[in-house]
């Protein structure tokens, strides 16, 4: 397989909390012109939940609870709602993860193309337990729900890039490309 | 009332409600259709699985299924009762850990409803156990949520919502991991949850359940002590402890619901540190003593002080008869008209201010009307916090579409639900609604036929809106005009739309005024004398209504009857056998100003607490050490009672028969629950006590509902009220005879005024008596906790609500606070010209630039130190909202 540029894998900062505090959303220019973006695309403000949940993670590397509260205040929701809708998808990472999120697909079609197998298989190449960090920071191997891409099971999520065919042989070899073979900043 | 349709039920016809649901109408007939989801103060969710039954051979969930005309609906066939009885095996499996008994027993709905559908704990070997413990949050004082025996039913969290509105809590994550969770990465006590406990409550299975609460052996239906919404609540008791509370559904003031001190403040009654003996200052020390040496004291040194140099200062959280008889003693044994209590503290405007337009000072609609209002604005009450039970009907107004308006010096919670919020500045009450009053004139919004054919002195009026100019208004309440404008507009285009205010009218020297403003705008825009519209002052405490209507107020006797008018008094000296002063009393604060400088001598002060609750309170208290002779009657040994000469042990209101008035006019029944702590004894009984031993006669009630008797011979509005008519749900007043239904809501017809006619009052606006300066440039309002009521004597000794909420806060704007240095925690010290209070410091943006807000809920911290005792030169109540103050870290 080809060697995959790192940028393409992880186009968002993926990151462990302690490398990058948990930042406030809406009080630069840039959180506003998101949030506002957003907001003029739908015909009330609870439309924007999504969008803001999914920038939050962009610019945190997760949603933290002080997060998901300023996502509330700004939509004028109850951060219970906020929180039900959050932990309703597990592509929103409600902890801090690693640098490569690895989210692999164990619905249906995944499944019987041994996807739990695969799922196993990741957690042992990179010796953590599910949704955990691992020791060096690089990774956290979560169990998704349907990644929508059933043709090409079993599938696997890593930061923004799909692999697909994975199967539990295959998994060093993804685990390599994350790899561009000289050290992390 | 929607038509009737005729259904099949079981093979049966029976005649249904077109608009009901197919469970309604089985439930209705008797029919047990196993259910855990629905509850009837919620809408139909459809989420548990349960309600099975089949419509013309189609399988549905009856709880979200319409009856139609000639539908065929069985219970019961095989494939019904083979399919729920799987539903009922997965939530047994899933969450009730997989047996039938639970702790709860019959309590729990999934108990009943497995032994019902005939589960079979052998059966449910076959299921796959869920492999997830999670942990229990007993985080609330209140209440623990157990998700383990949650089956996700959702009633708690569309009580939360669709009732209490906070919407606190919601489900949490997906699948076999779904659980009901509040804000994120908090505990329940640290979200938005609000502790009404109206979501454990309705709780099918127990997953919530009551930490404090024990099984009671009875239980006594009775009225709530807190606020003025006057819940009906059954007290439960074993042996001589009240050990639980639930809501009187029956009682229109509430339904069934309570908040966070009805539900769970009941504990200070068992509190040990409740008075239980009469002391009495020997050596300037309070020392135990017999009622015998207490009463004759009392008596003797009352004896020594009748006329002009005695004053009672009676109490909104005593009885309508315990109220009665300590005005009938000041004025028939004691030859004074001064008794007070503190309504003057509170609503004295509303009375003055609502008699001069109304002709009557209590608040025209129902409680329950509220929730039908098409438009509700709120100016000057923080409903949900003082008056939860009514913040309830807000809610469900909002939900029927109707519209909120919220006029506030502060955020408060219904600012989040309010269509429109408008932060105005303290004391700019006049400036806004005769701003609002310009537009519906100028506009022709107004109801030219309803103040034709119902009002008078409109012209005067309408002349008196000329000076409130867009420019001087804005100045004026800081609030852009446009603002105004549209409020105006949306108050009028909306009906009925009903006013609600509180302690934020009329707390100023010009809170008459303000009053005054809210009734002209009422009469209009022609929202007076209609349900769920009016003028609706919220009284703050559980009898205020009734301590005024009683007479427990200077000028008036019961009903309002004026001491100076000839022919009202000859009938009550008649009545009492006793020759009547005929001149007002002294007010509350002139009561202790008297003392000072003036001519009283002795106070018989009961159920009162002024070292807290007075503006100025230093005065308050130089006032009480100096009088010559104070009695204090009280439940605990109050602030003021530690200034007593005699402190005399009264019982709670747990401990004795009477009546209370809500703030919707409506006379509810207190029942003895459980006998009197101690050796504490009823008001009622003290107060005939000392008139006894002075040798007066008149005092002499076998019961409570004798004394009832004399005030319904005396106080038309009370005619037809007797303990006998109000044994269930009450009556509200006006009730002259013992056939009338009592009063829906007021002036329907005419407006009790010479004339018939409602006034229009020209009003002119007057600032605050004080205003920031250099010297002190913050204003200081005043506010009320959700957790904590009055001089909190009662919720401060019960251990969960101070765990909710334990001392003062200092709540400043963040740009004040970075201009002063200060973050949330920071120990303040906050100062008037009248003293210095310390305290902590919360930064948030509900106070807004310039304002600090506290409550007077605390001793350590005594809030009424640093307020201004100016006072509204008609109703004589002083500006406890607003008072210059300034804060630096302490």
């Amino acid at each position: 397989m080809k060697k995959v540029h790192p940028a393409v894998v992880g186009a968002q900062p993926f990151q462990l909390a302690e490398h990058r505090p948990v930042e406030r959303l809406f009080e630069d220019a840039e959180g506003r012109d998101r949030l506002e973006k957003s907001l003029s695309r739908y015909p009330e403000k609870k439309g924007a939940l999504l969008p803001m949940l999914a920038y939050a993670q962009e610019r945190n590397g997760w949603l933290s609870p002080e997060a998901m509260e300023e996502i509330a205040e700004a939509l004028d929701l109850t951060p219970a709602y906020v929180r039900s809708v959050a932990t309703f998808y597990t592509m929103y990472a409600k902890r801090p993860v690693g640098r490569y999120w690895i989210q692999v697909c164990t619905c249906i079609s995944c499944h019987v193309n041994r996807g739990e197998e695969v799922f196993e298989s990741f957690l042992e190449h990179t010796g953590t337990r599910a949704g955990e960090v691992s020791e060096d920071g690089r990774y956290t191997v979560i169990e998704a729900e349907c990644l929508g891409a059933c043709g090409f099971a079993t599938v696997v999520q890593v930061n923004d890039r799909y692999f697909e065919n994975v199967t539990p042989e295959t998994v060093p070899e993804v685990l390599a490309q994350l790899e561009p073979g000289e050290p992390e900043a | 009332m929607s038509p009737k349709i005729e259904i099949s039920l079981n093979g049966s016809t029976v005649e249904a409600d077109a608009s009901a649901t197919v469970l309604e109408v089985a439930l209705e007939h008797d029919l047990f259709v196993p259910h855990l989801c629905h509850h009837p103060d919620l809408e139909p969710a459809g989420v548990c699985r349960l309600c099975l039954v089949e419509v013309d051979g189609r399988m549905v969930t009856a709880c979200n299924t319409p009856v139609t005309a000639g539908a065929k609906i069985r219970t019961d066939t095989p494939t019904v009762q083979q399919t729920r009885l799987g539903a009922v095996e997965l939530l047994l499996v899933n969450h009730h850990g997989g047996t039938i008994d639970c702790e709860e027993g019959e309590a729990c709905d999934l108990n009943r409803i497995a032994r019902f559908v005939g589960a079979d704990e052998a059966r449910l070997g076959r299921y796959r156990p869920p492999d997830r413990t999670l942990p229990v949050d007993g985080s609330n004082p209140f209440f623990t949520f157990d998700p383990g025996l949650c089956v996700l039913c959702g009633i708690c969290v569309r009580t939360c919502d669709e009732i209490v509105g906070v919407a606190a809590i919601d489900f949490v994550k997906r699948g076999f991991d779904t659980t009901i969770g509040s804000a994120p990465g908090k505990q329940w006590i640290d979200s938005d949850c609000v502790s009404c406990g109206e979501c454990v409550e309705r709780c099918p299975t127990g997953s919530l359940s009551f930490t404090g609460f024990e099984t009671p052996e009875y239980e006594v239906t009775t009225t709530c002590t807190y606020c003025g919404c006057g819940c009906g609540i059954h007290l439960g008791v074993s042996g001589d402890r009240i050990v639980s509370a639930r809501g009187q559904r029956e009682n229109p003031s509430n339904e069934g619901r309570l908040c966070v001190k009805g539900r769970f403040g009941f504990t200070f009654v068992n509190s040990p540190e409740r008075l239980t003996t009469p002391l009495i200052r020997r050596n300037g020390a309070l020392e135990e003593a017999t009622w015998d040496e207490a009463l004759d004291l009392v008596a003797a040194r009352f004896s020594a002080a009748r006329g002009d140099a005695f004053a009672a200062i009676a109490s909104a959280k005593l009885t309508n008869e315990e109220n009665y008889l300590i005005q009938k003693f000041s004025r028939a044994v004691m030859g004074t008209n001064n008794v007070d209590h503190c309504a003057r503290l509170c609503h004295s405007p509303s009375v003055a201010g609502l008699v001069q337009s109304f002709g009557s000072g209590a608040m025209t609609s129902s409680s329950k009307d509220l929730g039908d209002a098409r438009c509700i604005f709120a100016i000057g009450t923080n409903t949900t916090a003082a008056h939860p039970i009514i913040g309830l009907q807000i809610m469900r107004s909002i939900r029927a579409g109707g519209r909120l308006i919220v006029a506030n010096p502060r955020e408060i919670e219904l600012a989040r639900h309010a269509d429109l919020f408008i932060q105005h500045r303290a004391g700019s009450d006049v400036a806004l609604l005769m701003g609002m009053m310009r537009v519906i004139v100028e506009e022709g919004l107004h109801d030219p036929e309803f103040i034709e054919s119902r009002c008078e002195n409109f012209e005067a009026f309408q002349e008196s809106l000329a000076e409130y100019d867009d420019a001087t208004v804005e100045e004026k309440t800081g609030v852009p005009f446009a603002k105004i404008a549209e409020a105006a507009r949306m108050y009028a285009e909306n009906s009925p739309a009903a006013i609600l205010y509180a302690m934020g009218i009329t707390q100023h020297t010009h809170g008459t005024d303000n009053v005054l403003a809210t009734s002209n705008l009422a009469m209009l825009t022609g929202n007076v004398g209609v349900p769920s519209g009016g003028v609706n002052p919220l009284r703050g405490q559980s009898n205020v209504q009734g301590a005024c209507d009683m007479g427990a107020l200077p000028n008036v006797y019961p009903g309002y009857q004026k001491v100076e008018l000839p022919e009202v008094r000859a009938k009550f000296e008649q009545a009492w056998g006793a020759d009547l002063d005929d001149a007002p009393g002294l007010t509350h604060l002139e009561i202790l100003r008297g003392v000072t400088a003036g001519p009283i001598r002795a106070i018989y002060l009961v159920g009162e607490n002024p070292a807290l609750s007075e503006a100025d309170a230093t005065h308050a208290r130089e006032a009480m050490e100096k009088v010559d002779f104070l009695v204090v009657q009280d439940i605990f040994l109050t602030e003021s009672a530690e200034y007593a000469d005699v402190v005399l042990p009264a019982a709670s209101f747990a401990e004795k028969d009477g009546t209370f008035t809500n703030t919707e006019r409506r006379v509810q029944r207190v029942r003895k629950v459980i006998p009197p702590v101690g050796e504490s004894r009823s008001d009622a009984w003290i107060t005939c006590e000392i008139a006894r031993r002075m040798g007066a006669s008149g005092f002499e009630f076998e019961s409570a509902e004798a004394v009832m008797e004399e005030i319904a011979s005396l106080t038309p509005s009370y005619g037809g009220i007797t303990h006998d008519r109000i044994d269930q749900v009450g009556l509200q007043w006006p009730c002259p005879d013992p056939s009338h239904p009592g009063t829906r809501y007021l002036h329907a017809e005419t407006f009790p005024r010479p004339g018939g006619r409602g006034r229009f009052v020209p009003l002119e606006y007057r600032p605050p008596d004080e205003e920031p300066d250099a010297e002190y440039p913050l204003v200081l309002t005043t506010e009320r906790s959700l957790y904590h009521y009055h001089t909190a004597t009662m919720t401060r000794r019960v251990p969960g609500l101070e765990t909710l909420r334990s001392e003062e806060l200092v709540e400043i704007h963040p740009r004040d606070a970075v201009e002063l240095q200060i973050a949330s925690g920071d120990r303040v010290r906050v100062t008037s010209r009248r003293g210095e209070v310390e305290a902590h410091a919360l930064v948030t943006e509900a106070s807004p630039p310039g304002t600090i807000s506290m409550t007077f809920h605390f001793h350590e911290s005594p809030t009424n130190v640093l307020t201004n005792a100016a006072w509204d030169p008609v109703a004589k109540i002083p500006e406890t909202k607003v008072c210059a103050v300034r804060v630096e870290r302490a």
